[in-house]
Formats: structure tokens, C-alpha cells, sequence
């Protein structure tokens, strides 16, 4: 009895001990840090007055005072006598008759970009698509998207797309481009024309493009993928004879080990993957088994900081990690690991994979051949085929062989091809020789771009046929094996544009088009008219039986030379340089404004590419030591940061650095998708640098790492906008863990009433948490009849991959602010997602909280406006209503959450005056205003104007249309009426929306089912929110012994 | 002095009683005009048999004023009662029963019996015109003259009145100040100045009410569409041209190809003599070729539907874009008529904007209009008001407002 007393004093103790930060400044407490948690907004309010000198003598004069009263009251009367203006009310001429103004459509389509395929819906108002959802009948990504899905919709609006065919950069018809390129290609006289695309998922395209090729001898199909996975397609053809990806089943394994691999940010399929990582994820009450994830790399990720343990290793390491796993597996031990922790976290790691023999996954993110043999090697140790990787079905997201394209820029240069069509790919940009592959492409008779936009390789072909965007176009998808999505438009296109499969029909000669390609294909497959119309609407065709998970006959003959290869020991420099993607940005996305704001996972910067550098050499190298209170302040409160220069292999780039735990010491890394020609639109201007140049082929295939950089410090200085120390607070309490919650998964067995207890005892003084409600206050209490709106938000299964972030923007018109306005904490999302370090400095834990409006029953907000813009509603929302505000921002001030926004500009246009900001406001911003991209805008959300505070409305446009709908029928809510988009968009279901007031409901349930992890957030300040929150659990023993450690030295002290 | 400041003060306080007392009165008259034209109008006149009985005297017809209720509430409930007067009527019209009115109160069928005692018979011989304006204006007109008359009459009591004070005190040997003439006498400048003050404050604030609103805006339309000749006239029902008002926020206006529907075959107009609102002369059969026009449509040939231009109709019922509105919450889920906010639009040539459209009078409805509590699933979840309702802690007459479930809070409408 007496041990387990101890064991729970320790929980509570080590709970209350446990240390949580945004910023180094909050975990020195520095002075800057709590002068800026005491400021709500940024800059100094532009009141002269304050200034002693009285009011006559200050900026705003007795006589100024006049004149702007004189000028308004003039203003108002001239308003006053305006007429109203005459508006037309225009109706169809012939009404289509699945159109119903103001009704929206959802069309089932496919999100088709660089390879990467998810089944979405998308929401038509009025001819225009507006907002894109997952596709819940798609097996794959079971109705998850992920941050670029849901920005792809702006891609369709944008201004920078290429409105019409061009030779040679001048404006023709689609008739004298066929022409022209018709007569080109008769004209080549034999030889080969090659058509270089990113992967093509799509059956049907693959026939056009044979049909194609057929008609031009000796032509070739070349694949290019801008971030390649050749290294899997080679290692799995020499292992198991198959040039092709197997289906990963994350849902199947319990230990998951991840060898530098983003599988829940960028790699191969990341929105399939984290629906099956969440699920096993996914505990209750009753169920508190979850799956163990281990990350070994060298760069914090994403996927790393959701990891339950994390490993770091050099860069060039990797594939002695990969080898000692497999040793370790074999029973050798991880011999020739010399760093201790990463010695016995393989070891241990290496145990903890044999105990789940069946039920375990291992995969690498290495595009190094040896790499992945070996990594195939432990998962046939472990008898992973059949179970946790199913060869039954292959992913078919990346198919790229990078000597494929070698030996396609060499005969560029020999003069050798005739022709060269490109579709999807941009080496120009993304390939690290772009010089010559620019030089072959000119020595090209004949090169055409299917494009949509001028890219890099784009303004250097002769011919260009924009592609329309994925939302105006016919086609098919065929993500997984077996696994097909289609393609249906949803606008008529806006531009000349034409789909790029046409114009290899037509040039093959063939009389139909592409839509009538694609349907003749499905028929035949499908059989009849009927079942392909219900195709089109499911936006899916899946398999009739779900596939019985296979294996694959294994050849073990290249581990052993791979091994070897791999341990005979890498040289590499002091510094070695990580070249990674970024979750929102990626490669393409630099060209969207919603992916340009939405701070990245980790570091919480928009709108540049940065060098992430660890607090070590930060030390070392810029004399910043982020444990001394002052520099932590000269590093963080001030956005310019110390510019890096990086020089290997010859070639160099400046870049400023940010300070990020959990790397490698001597580890930098960059991110790839920056630094983009001018002509992608207003967002690419100014933002970052390109990296693509330092990335090299090694062995055949290409390294995204370089193994010996030198860094020098400028001297000069650059501004990073960064979000995560904007809008930081401090209480008197001064804990920030009182914000959100963790425990390891051990405490929680151990103890399931952990967290119940504490929050009885924090609320003990008011009741406890049964009266809390009533007690806690002087407030009257209010009957909640009917509705009432409630979230529950799983902290553990959210990975922070910002989906949520972008979809929001999109169905609630929250505008873009651009860098300069992010710079000053003017950022307008209504939902963030928190980003929380614990424990190490070197490698910490990571915890990602979405906090948005927490519709606080008691709201703060509320009583503090003296207009009562802000107020609540019998349902339980905390309503805004923009017409009433008077931009006191005292609301703003008042919200202990900090997720109120004021609209310093008129960021969405919504002024009587257009374009009243030019030139103050950034050029981002003032594009969006164009009338084209305007077009995204949600009909039903309000535009706010400038001087107005907004936030998170739990989508309530989305909650009246579904309360409409049940009323319609007149029958109960059900949850099937209604979700909001954060929770729609989130790809592993970490939200869950609903009317807590129904015991039936999905939030009720959730709530219920979790009631030991479930916490409020600030719930002693009696704000009774009706967000909640279900605590982080992390399957890991660490904790324990770091607790125990850290107890010892509490002793000592 | 003192007396002279008193009476002053009574005078302000008479000027303003009169003010709330007779905006007070008009309210309550519009009332239950506006009742019965969103009602009962369809289906009755005043002083006219129409698809029912005329109503004049409908009071004293009936036995009772309970069972003349229950009748409005719920005819078929009366007939099966066996309640021989009803049953009489009910034979006496063709067996055609009666829409059930359960969401009007006791209240609301008073204000229309109200208004219908106050509508006066007209003599079919006369001409509409001048009656309607009796019976429109108000009296403002008249108290207005009366006020100023009693005014005139005040100002001169007060200077006979201080010339006898002046006399008087010349006889009693009181020294007299000058007198001082009433232009540059203090109080009455002050007096003129507050009323100046109210007057032009009151006009300044309800011109800046007024700002945006357009209450009977009634603007020329590309072609004369008359929805008296269709939905008065013809019986046009109302969604058969403006269909997606029960699926939608929008009411469409109806597209060329519904108007070509009938159009086709109708090529003339041959009912009664149509003016405008200015009282020219409309030629019905030139307006049907202006329609024509627009459908590319030649009588006799077929109709290419592909060549048919829309029409641009003036926008007439505007709101701003912060305000969201949606016809099917009101038509379908709140079974509201049309005519309640459209007015009697069977009876309109060109339409005109009968309803002001500002947040009063939405929000004045919303706290009066019952939501259909008992009819619709939807409200199945009020378990609470459900439960005080059946033990009379809510009374079941006046039933459940819009107001109550929440219907004037701001992100009902604004968001």
C-alpha cells in the first residue's frame, strides 16, 4: 500500500513539476518574454497624449480634431444624399436543373498533383468550387486531406496561371499550337520525341500516353519525381522483384519505427498514413492499448515529434542505423554505434520489435538503395509482410527512377531527342544541375509545356499548352492498385486552357477527346453507362473484396553487400546539411499564399525557407546561448535573425538561421520549394532560397543530404515571421501546463483517475468539478435547452500537420496577411495549432495543441465589450458580430486563449473604397483582393472590414444549414448534419464536432468514452468552455527515468 | 417667470404624449392588417364573397367568439364537433375546408377582427382612390394643425397675461422693467431652441434610420411583369415560378424557360386593362413579344431554348451583406406565407417592396411568430419547454417564439 502512495505523490508531483515552452524566453522566463507576455498587441498604441505634454500640444490638436469633425460630418451628408444604388437581379436563361441558387453542390473529384492523389468533394456554389473536403468513401484517405488538399482550391483562382497557348511566349489559339507542334513533330524526322512527367497515377493517361508514344518510334515515357523515392523502387525490385512501393498498414502495427521517414508530413502517401496512425492511436477508458512509435533521425519532423520515443543521429549515419537495427534484430547487438543513448536506444528499440514479431513496421525515409535492402532485410526479420506491409496492393505515388532522368538530360545535350513534352515536372527548378538540363532543353528541336503556369522549365520551352486545374478537368486515378479515384469538373474552365491528354490525342491522331477517351476506358472496365455515373458520384471504385494483406517472396542476396556497403564508415565533415520538404510548402506549394502562412509544424515560420540549427551550434557558432535569459531575448523577441552562409561542393547560399531543439548538434537542415522564379505569382516574391542545387546523386540515386558543409556567419541580419511567440500571456499562476496535458501511457494505466484527481483538486476550493459549475461563480446560472455546441479534441492523435489551419481559411474567408503583417503579429488564423517542447533541450518531447475560440459558457470576451458585439448564444457559441464592433480590442485582451484576431488592414477588400491600401498593404494581400481570386470566398461567411475583431465561429454558417436541413425533414439533429472544417479536414480524426446536449452524439460519446483523459483547458478560471480537450499520451518509459532523475536532484537541492 | 416655465414644460410633455400615443395607435392598427393580408386574404375579402364568405360582421354571425376561434384555429375540429352553423358554411362553399391557422393567437384573430370592424364599405361606384388615402393617412395632419392652433392661442393668453401683470403692477406702483419684447425674451428663445433641437434631432435620426432602406422602392422592370394578372388573376401558385424558395436561401427569379413554359402557347393578353404605377397604359401582348425577345423565341416556330438571353431584372428587396437570410427556413420550416413580408403580391402589378427590411421589423416578428413547436421533429429536442408547456408553466396559447429558441440572437442572421 505504502509503495503505491509514494507512486502517486510522485505522479503528482512530477504533473506539477513537468516544464512546457513555446520559446526558449518562456523557459528562462526572460525578462523580454514576460514583457511580452504582460502586451497583448505588439507595438506602442499611437496615442500621443501619454506623453505629459497635455492635449493641446499633442499630435491630434484641438484644431485637428475639428477639421476630421468637419470633414466627417461633410462625409456623412454627402453618404447621406447618395442614392442607392440600382442592382440587376440576373436570372439563368435556361435554369440547369441541378442548380439551385444559393444551394451548394458537392462534387466528388480527385486531388491530382506531383503524384500525390486524394478523393475529395468538392463544394460548388453557384458554378464555383469553394472549399475542398476529404472523400469518406475512399478506402485510402478514408475522408482525410491534408494542408495542400485543402489550399489547392486557391491554385484555381490563381492570378499567375497561364491564361492561354503560347509560342514562344506570344499568345496563339489552340488551333495554330496544334498546328504548329503538328507539323514540328512531322517534321523530326525519326527522332525521339520523350515525355517527361511527375508520376501519372492515372490507367487512362498511361494508354494516351502509349497511343502516343506508339505513333513516334523509339520515344519514351521518362518519369521524374522532384523529391524521388527510387531508393524504395530499386531496394524493393532487388528484394522482392518488384519495382514498386507496397501498402504500408500503420492501423496493423504496434511498434512503428520510423528511420528518418515524414510518413505523417511528406512521405509517399502522408494523409492515407496518418488515418492508420491515428487509429492506433485511438484509446479510451476501456481500450488503453496504443501503438509505439520510434523515430531515429536526424532533423526534428513532424512525424519525430509525434514519436513516443526519438532518436538522434548524424545525417550520415543512417544507414549504420539501419545495419545495427538489423544486427540488433539478428541478436548481434548495435555494434559499431559509438554515441551511448543511440547504441542502447537501437538495442532497445531492436527488443521492443521482436516482441511484436508480425506487428511491427519499419520504414526509412533514405532514397539510398543499401538503405532501404537493409530496412526490407528487418521487416522480413520481423515477418512484416502480409501484416503490417501488404503486397497485394502497391502505392503507386512515386514512380521516378532518378537514372531514368540522368540518362535523360545526357541525350538532351547529345541532341539526341527530337522532341520533349513535359507535364508536371519543372526540373529547371527542382533538379540540382538546372543549368544543364536547361541547355539540353534547348538544344531541343521541339519542346512543348503542359504547365500551368510559367515555371522555371516553362518559360524555356518553346511551345506551352496550359493544363487546366485538377477542379476543371476530366480523369482518373489509380492511387493504390486496385484503388481508383475519379476526376469530374467542377467549374467550366476559366481560362483557354486545354487538358493535357487531349493534345497527345490529338497529335496521336485520335478523333475523341479526353473525356471521351476516359469513358470509353471505364465502360469497358465498368460495363455499363449506369455504373460508371454512379462511379462519378462515389468519386471512387474500389475494390469489390477488400484484398487479404499478402507478403512477397523475399531474396535475401543484396542485404549482405548492402550492409557492408553501408557500414564500411561514411566519411562526412563537421557539419552536415539536411535538405527536407516542408509539410504545407512542399515543393510546389510556394505559389499559394494559404500554405505561404500557414506556419510550419515545427517551426512555426511562414513565408520563408530558413537554416534550422541546433541550440549547440547556435552556441558555438553565434555565440547565442539559449539558456542565458538575455540572449534567448536578442534571438527570439526580435524577428531578424543572424544569416548563415552554406557552402559545399562549390556552391553556396544565405539563409538565416532559427534556433530549433532536437536536431543533431553539428545537423543543419533547409527546406526544399524556395527561391522560385517571380512569374509563379506575388507569394513566391522574396521567400527564401533555393536549395535543389546542393542535392546530389550518390550511387544512382539522389542524396538529400550533404555530408560536409561550411557555415560562416554573415554578420548581416534577416526577419523570419514567426508565429509561436505571438499572442503568449502569463497568469499569475504562471503554469503554463494548466493549458494543455500529458502523461505516458504507464501513468495512465497505472493510475487511470490521474487526471480526474487533479482537476478535483484544483477545483476543490469551488466545489469540485461536479458543483464547479455553479459554485465557481457570482454569474447566474443559465439552462442550456435544445442545442448545445461541444468539441472534443484528441491531443493524441493530432500530429500538427496543419490541415485544419488551411481548411478553415478556406470555409470561413479568413484573409491572408502577408510576411510583413505576420512580422507584427497581425496574423489572422482562427485556429492554431500550439506547439509545445518538454524535457531535454536536445531532444525534447513535442506536444501539438489546435486551440481555436473555446466558446467559453462563461466568456471573458463578453463582458468586457462595451458594445456587446461580442455575446452568447443559447446554443453555446460565443457569437461575434462584426457590424457592432468598434475595435476596442478589449475582448481581445480579455481572452485567456489568446485567439481573438483584429483586422489591422482591410486584408479581404471589404472597404467601400477599393484598393484604398495600395501600397501599404502587402502585394500578397492586394492579390487576393483581385476579383479572380475573390472567386474562392465563401458566400456565407461575412467579409469583414478593417477595424473589426474576428475568430472562430465553430462554423456556425455550417450549423444553421444543418439545423435548416433537419427541420426541412423535421426530425432530430443528427451528426451527420453537421461538421465543422476543422474537423472535416483533419486526416486523423482528432476532432470530433456535435450537440453535447444529445447523449447519442458522436462529442458526447468522446467525451464520455475518455472521461479519465479529458481535461479543460484554464478550467479553474471558471471561463467553462465548451471546447474540451483528451490528454497526450505517450507510450513511453523514459519519462519515468527522467523523473526519477529529476527527483534525486530535487534532493540534492 | 416661474408660472411661464411651467407651462412650458407641460406643453413639451403634452407634445410627446401625443407622439408615443399616436405612433402607438398606428402600430397596433397595422397589426392586424398585416394579419389578415398575410392570412386570410387569399381566401376572403371584407365586404366580398370570395373563395370563403365575406367577413363583414363575422362576429355576430357567429354564436360565440370561443368557437369563432376554434374555427381559425383548427376548422376541422369544429365541423366534427357537429356544430350545425359551421357545417351549414362549410356545405354553403363547396365543401371546401378551411386552412388551419394553429400558429395565429387569440390576440393576433382579435387584431384582425379589429381591423376587419374598421374597414368601411365602399361604394363599388366610386373610384378607389380617394378612399384608400382616408383611409391611409392618419391623423397626424390634424393634431398637427390642432397643436399649432393651441400654441398660438398659449402664446397670446401669455402675453395678454403679462401686459395685465404689467398694468396691474403699474397700479400697485411696482416699478416696471422695461418690457422686453418676446423675439429677445430668453425664455421663449430657449423654448424655440429646444424644440428646434428635438424636431431636428428626431428628423436627423430617423433620415440616418431610414439610410439604405427602401420601403415601397418600386422600380420600372425590363418587361411589365404583372403578378397580379399571374397570381391573382390566373392563380398562379407562387413556387411554381419561384421553386427553389422552399430548398434554398435564394427565392430564384424564375429563368426564360419557365416563362416559355406557358408563354409558348400564350402569346396575347386579353384580361383587363393594365396601367402602370404612373397610370399609362400597358399593352399586355407587347410586353409577352419583349419576353420573346429575350427567349429568341418566333410564335409558330419551335423554340431554340440554347438561344434565349436572361433578363435583367431590377433587384427590388436588397439586403446587406452581412445580414443572411434564407426563404426555406421561413417558407418550409416556418410555414410563414409569403405575403407576410411580400405583402399582397396577388394584387401588385409591378411589385413593389412592401416590407421596410430593417432589423426591427425582423426581429419584431421573431419575438411574435410561433415556431412550428409541436409540428416539426426538429423541435423534439426542447424536452424542457416540451415538459412546461404540458404543466402550464409556458401557456400553450402564446406557445413557443422563434425569440425563445434562440431566434434573435446575432449569429442567427449574422455571420
Amino acid at each position: 500500500m505504502k509503495a503505491k502512495a509514494d507512486s502517486q505523490m510522485s505522479i503528482n508531483y512530477d504533473m506539477e513539476n513537468k516544464k512546457y515552452w513555446q520559446s526558449f524566453g518562456e523557459l528562462n522566463q526572460s525578462e523580454a518574454y514576460q514583457q511580452s507576455a504582460k502586451d497583448e498587441f505588439q507595438e506602442e498604441l499611437p496615442f500621443a497624449e501619454a506623453d505629459n505634454k497635455g492635449f493641446l500640444q499633442s499630435v491630434t490638436p484641438r484644431r485637428d480634431f475639428l477639421k476630421y469633425l468637419g470633414f466627417s460630418t461633410a462625409a456623412a451628408a454627402v453618404a447621406a444624399s447618395c442614392e442607392i444604388p440600382v442592382k440587376k437581379a440576373i436570372p439563368f436563361a435556361n435554369k440547369p436543373e441541378d442548380i439551385t441558387p444559393g444551394v451548394a453542390n458537392y462534387y466528388a473529384t480527385t486531388y491530382v498533383q506531383d503524384g500525390d492523389v486524394v478523393s475529395v468533394i468538392a463544394k460548388v456554389r453557384d458554378g464555383r468550387p469553394i472549399k475542398i473536403e476529404g472523400n469518406d468513401l475512399s478506402p485510402v484517405t478514408g475522408g482525410g486531406t491534408s494542408a495542400r488538399v485543402q489550399a489547392s482550391v486557391l491554385d484555381l483562382y490563381d492570378t499567375a496561371r497561364l491564361r492561354f497557348p503560347t509560342i514562344d511566349g506570344k499568345e496563339v489559339t489552340l488551333e495554330a499550337v496544334d498546328k504548329a507542334v503538328g507539323s514540328a513533330l512531322s517534321g523530326l524526322g525519326g527522332a525521339p520525341v520523350v515525355i517527361l512527367t511527375s508520376t501519372i497515377t492515372s490507367p487512362s493517361t498511361k494508354d494516351a500516353i502509349n497511343q502516343f508514344l506508339a505513333k513516334y518510334p523509339g520515344s519514351r515515357h521518362v518519369v521524374y519525381d522532384a523529391v524521388s523515392n527510387s531508393g524504395i523502387l530499386l531496394a524493393n525490385e532487388a528484394t522482392y522483384g518488384k519495382k514498386a512501393i507496397p501498402s504500408y498498414r500503420f492501423d496493423n502495427a504496434k511498434v512503428i519505427v520510423s528511420l528518418g521517414a515524414d510518413f505523417l508530413g511528406t512521405w509517399i502517401s502522408p494523409t492515407e498514413f496518418s488515418k492508420q496512425y491515428a487509429k492506433g492511436k485511438k484509446i479510451s477508458n476501456k481500450q488503453t492499448e496504443m501503438s509505439k512509435h520510434i523515430q531515429f533521425e536526424s532533423v526534428l519532423s513532424m512525424t519525430g515529434a509525434n514519436a513516443d520515443d526519438r532518436y538522434i543521429h548524424r545525417p550520415s549515419e543512417e544507414g549504420l542505423v539501419a545495419v545495427a537495427l538489423l544486427n540488433a534484430i539478428n541478436g548481434q547487438g548495435a555494434a559499431g554505434i559509438k554515441d551511448a543513448k543511440l547504441k542502447a536506444g537501437i538495442e532497445k528499440t531492436a527488443k521492443e520489435l521482436l516482441e511484436n514479431k508480425g506487428a511491427s513496421l519499419v520504414v526509412s525515409g533514405s532514397n539510398n538503395v543499401n538503405v532501404q535492402i537493409v530496412v526490407n532485410a528487418i521487416n522480413e526479420a520481423l515477418q512484416s509482410g502480409g501484416k503490417t506491409i501488404d503486397w497485394s496492393a502497391t502505392l503507386n505515388y512515386r514512380q521516378g527512377i532518378d537514372a531514368d532522368f540522368v540518362k535523360l538530360v545526357d541525350d538532351l545535350n547529345a541532341g539526341s531527342v527530337g522532341a520533349l513534352l513535359i507535364f508536371g515536372a519543372n526540373p529547371a527548378y527542382t533538379w540540382y544541375d538546372s543549368k544543364k538540363f536547361v541547355d539540353g532543353l534547348k538544344k531541343t528541336r521541339v519542346s512543348v509545356s503542359f504547365n500551368t503556369k510559367v515555371d522555371e522549365t516553362t518559360e524555356n520551352c518553346k511551345y506551352v499548352i496550359p493544363d487546366h486545374h485538377y477542379l476543371e478537368s476530366w480523369g482518373d486515378a489509380e492511387p493504390k492498385s486496385g484503388h481508383f479515384s475519379l476526376l469530374q469538373p467542377t467549374i467550366y474552365p476559366l481560362f483557354k486552357t486545354r487538358q493535357w491528354q487531349d493534345s497527345l490525342l490529338k497529335w496521336s491522331g485520335a478523333t475523341t477527346d479526353y473525356l471521351g477517351f476516359v469513358k470509353q476506358y471505364w465502360l469497358g472496365k465498368l460495363g455499363s453507362e449506369s455504373a460508371w455515373d454512379k462511379a462519378l458520384q462515389d468519386g471512387v471504385i474500389n475494390p469489390a473484396t477488400p484484398a487479404t494483406a499478402t507478403g512477397s517472396a523475399f531474396n535475401a542476396g543484396a542485404v549482405a553487400n548492402a550492409a557492408s556497403a553501408l557500414a564500411s564508415a561514411p566519411k562526412s565533415g563537421k557539419y552536415e546539411l539536411v535538405i527536407y520538404e516542408k509539410t504545407g510548402v512542399g515543393v510546389t506549394g510556394a505559389a499559394n499564399p494559404w500554405l505561404q502562412e500557414m506556419p510550419d509544424p515545427i517551426t512555426k515560420a511562414t513565408w520563408d525557407n530558413y537554416v534550422i540549427i541546433s541550440p549547440a551550434l547556435a552556441k558555438s557558432l553565434l555565440g547565442i546561448d539559449m539558456a542565458r535569459s538575455g540572449d534567448a531575448d536578442a534571438y527570439e523577441v526580435h524577428p531578424p535573425k543572424h544569416v548563415l552562409k552554406i557552402t559545399a561542393g562549390g556552391k553556396s547560399v544565405e539563409l538565416p538561421a532559427l534556433i530549433i531543439p532536437g536536431l543533431q548538434p553539428d545537423t543543419i537542415a533547409i527546406a526544399v520549394g524556395y527561391g522560385r522564379s517571380e512569374k509563379l505569382g506575388k507569394s513566391v516574391v522574396g521567400s527564401g532560397k533555393n536549395i535543389f542545387p546542393f542535392v546530389s546523386t550518390v550511387n544512382g540515386t539522389i542524396s538529400y543530404t550533404v555530408s560536409d558543409v561550411s557555415i560562416a556567419n554573415t554578420g548581416e541580419k534577416y526577419e523570419v515571421a514567426i508565429t509561436q511567440t505571438h499572442g503568449s500571456y502569463d497568469t499569475s499562476q504562471g503554469k503554463r501546463v494548466e493549458v494543455m496535458k500529458e502523461m505516458t501511457l504507464a501513468e495512465l494505466k497505472a493510475h487511470p483517475d490521474a487526471i480526474v484527481k487533479e482537476r478535483e483538486e484544483e477545483l476543490k476550493p469551488f466545489g469540485g468539478i461536479e458543483k464547479f459549475e455553479k459554485e465557481g461563480t457570482i454569474y447566474p446560472h443559465f439552462e442550456k435547452p435544445g442545442i448545445h455546441w461541444g468539441m472534443s479534441v484528441d491531443l493524441n492523435s493530432c500530429t500538427g500537420c496543419g490541415a485544419c489551419v488551411v481548411a478553415c481559411n478556406a470555409e470561413n474567408n479568413v484573409p491572408v496577411v502577408g510576411k510583413s503583417e505576420v512580422l507584427r503579429g497581425h496574423e489572422m488564423h482562427w485556429l492554431r495549432i500550439d506547439r509545445y517542447y518538454s524535457g531535454d533541450v536536445d531532444n525534447p518531447k513535442v506536444v501539438f495543441q489546435p486551440l481555436m475560440c473555446q466558446h467559453c459558457d462563461n466568456a471573458p470576451c463578453e463582458n468586457v465589450c462595451p458594445v456587446a458585439a461580442t455575446n452568447h448564444s443559447s446554443e453555446g457559441l460565443n457569437q461575434m458580430t462584426y457590424n457592432r464592433c468598434i475595435g476596442t480590442r478589449y475582448c481581445a485582451n480579455n481572452c485567456p486563449f489568446k485567439v481573438r484576431r483584429f483586422n489591422w488592414a482591410d486584408y479581404t477588400g471589404a472597404d467601400s473604397f477599393p484598393n484604398n491600401q495600395a501600397g501599404e498593404i502587402n502585394d500578397v494581400v492586394m492579390m487576393m483582393n483581385d476579383d479572380l481570386t475573390r472567386m474562392v470566398l465563401n458566400p456565407d461567411v461575412t467579409v469583414r472590414s478593417r477595424g473589426v475583431i474576428e475568430k472562430c465561429s465553430f462554423c456556425v454558417q455550417r450549423l444553421q444549414e444543418g439545423k435548416l436541413k433537419a427541420k426541412r425533414d423535421s426530425r432530430k439533429l443528427t451528426d451527420s448534419d453537421i461538421n465543422v472544417a476543422c474537423a472535416q479536414s483533419c486526416p486523423s480524426d482528432c476532432i470530433t464536432f456535435g450537440n453535447a446536449n444529445d447523449p447519442e452524439s458522436a462529442v458526447s460519446k468522446a467525451r464520455k468514452e475518455n472521461s479519465n483523459r479529458l481535461f479543460i483547458s484554464l478550467e479553474q478560471i471558471h471561463v467553462l468552455p465548451n471546447v474540451t480537450y483528451m490528454t497526450k499520451v505517450r507510450n513511453t518509459e523514459e519519462e519515468a527515468e527522467a523523473k526519477h532523475e529529476g527527483k534525486k536532484e530535487g534532493a540534492h537541492a | 417667470m416661474i408660472h411661464l416655465r411651467h407651462f412650458a414644460g407641460k406643453l413639451i410633455l403634452g407634445f410627446i404624449l401625443a407622439l408615443i400615443f399616436q405612433l402607438g395607435n398606428s402600430a397596433k392598427a397595422q397589426d392586424g392588417k398585416a394579419l389578415f393580408t398575410a392570412n386570410c386574404a387569399s381566401c376572403h375579402k371584407v365586404h366580398e364573397r370570395m373563395t370563403g364568405p365575406a367577413l363583414e360582421g363575422v362576429e355576430d354571425r357567429w354564436p360565440d367568439k370561443k368557437k369563432l376561434h376554434a374555427w381559425i384555429h383548427n376548422s376541422a375540429a369544429v365541423l366534427a364537433s357537429g356544430d350545425a352553423y359551421a357545417n351549414n358554411l362549410f356545405n354553403e362553399y363547396g365543401k371546401v375546408a378551411m386552412t388551419p391557422f394553429p400558429s395565429l393567437s387569440d390576440k393576433d384573430i382579435d387584431a384582425i377582427l379589429t381591423y376587419i370592424k374598421s374597414v368601411p364599405k365602399v361604394d363599388p361606384s366610386k373610384k378607389d382612390g380617394p378612399t384608400a388615402k382616408a383611409e391611409g393617412g392618419d391623423n397626424t395632419l390634424l393634431f398637427g394643425i390642432l397643436t399649432l392652433i393651441l400654441a398660438v392661442v398659449a402664446f397670446v393668453l401669455l402675453q395678454v397675461n403679462s401686459n395685465l401683470k404689467k398694468l396691474s403692477d403699474d397700479k400697485a406702483g411696482v416699478p416696471a422693467h422695461e418690457p422686453v419684447p418676446f423675439w429677445r425674451n430668453k425664455a421663449y428663445i430657449a423654448f424655440l431652441t429646444i424644440i428646434l433641437f428635438l424636431l431636428g434631432g428626431f428628423l436627423v435620426v430617423k433620415g440616418a434610420i431610414g439610410l439604405g432602406r427602401t420601403q415601397n422602392y418600386e422600380p420600372k422592370q425590363p418587361i411589365f411583369y404583372s403578378h397580379k394578372v399571374h397570381a391573382g388573376v390566373n392563380q398562379i401558385n407562387c413556387l411554381y415560378c419561384h421553386g427553389s424558395t422552399m430548398e434554398g436561401k435564394q427565392a430564384n427569379i424564375p429563368s426564360v424557360n419557365v416563362c416559355m413554359n406557358c408563354h409558348m402557347a400564350i402569346n396575347e393578353y386579353k384580361g383587363e386593362k393594365l396601367f402602370t404605377a404612373e397610370g399609362e397604359e400597358v399593352n399586355g401582348t407587347a410586353e409577352i413579344q419583349k419576353l420573346y425577345k429575350y427567349a429568341g423565341f418566333e410564335p409558330g416556330k419551335a423554340w431554340d431554348a440554347s438561344k434565349a438571353k436572361p433578363i435583367e431584372w431590377t433587384r427590388i428587396h436588397n439586403l446587406p451583406d452581412h445580414v443572411y437570410f434564407n426563404h426555406s427556413q421561413h417558407v418550409k420550416a416556418g410555414q410563414v406565407q409569403c405575403q407576410t413580408c411580400h405583402g399582397d403580391i396577388t394584387k401588385m402589378d409591378e411589385v413593389k417592396q412592401f416590407a421596410p427590411l430593417s432589423m426591427g421589423w425582423c426581429v419584431n416578428c421573431h419575438r411574435e411568430t410561433k415556431v412550428q413547436f409541436k409540428d416539426n421533429g426538429f423541435y423534439s429536442i426542447y424536452e424542457k419547454y416540451h415538459q412546461d408547456l404540458k404543466n402550464g408553466k409556458l401557456d400553450s396559447t402564446k406557445g413557443i417564439t422563434v425569440e425563445m429558441i434562440g431566434g434573435t440572437e446575432c449569429q442567427k442572421c449574422h455571420y
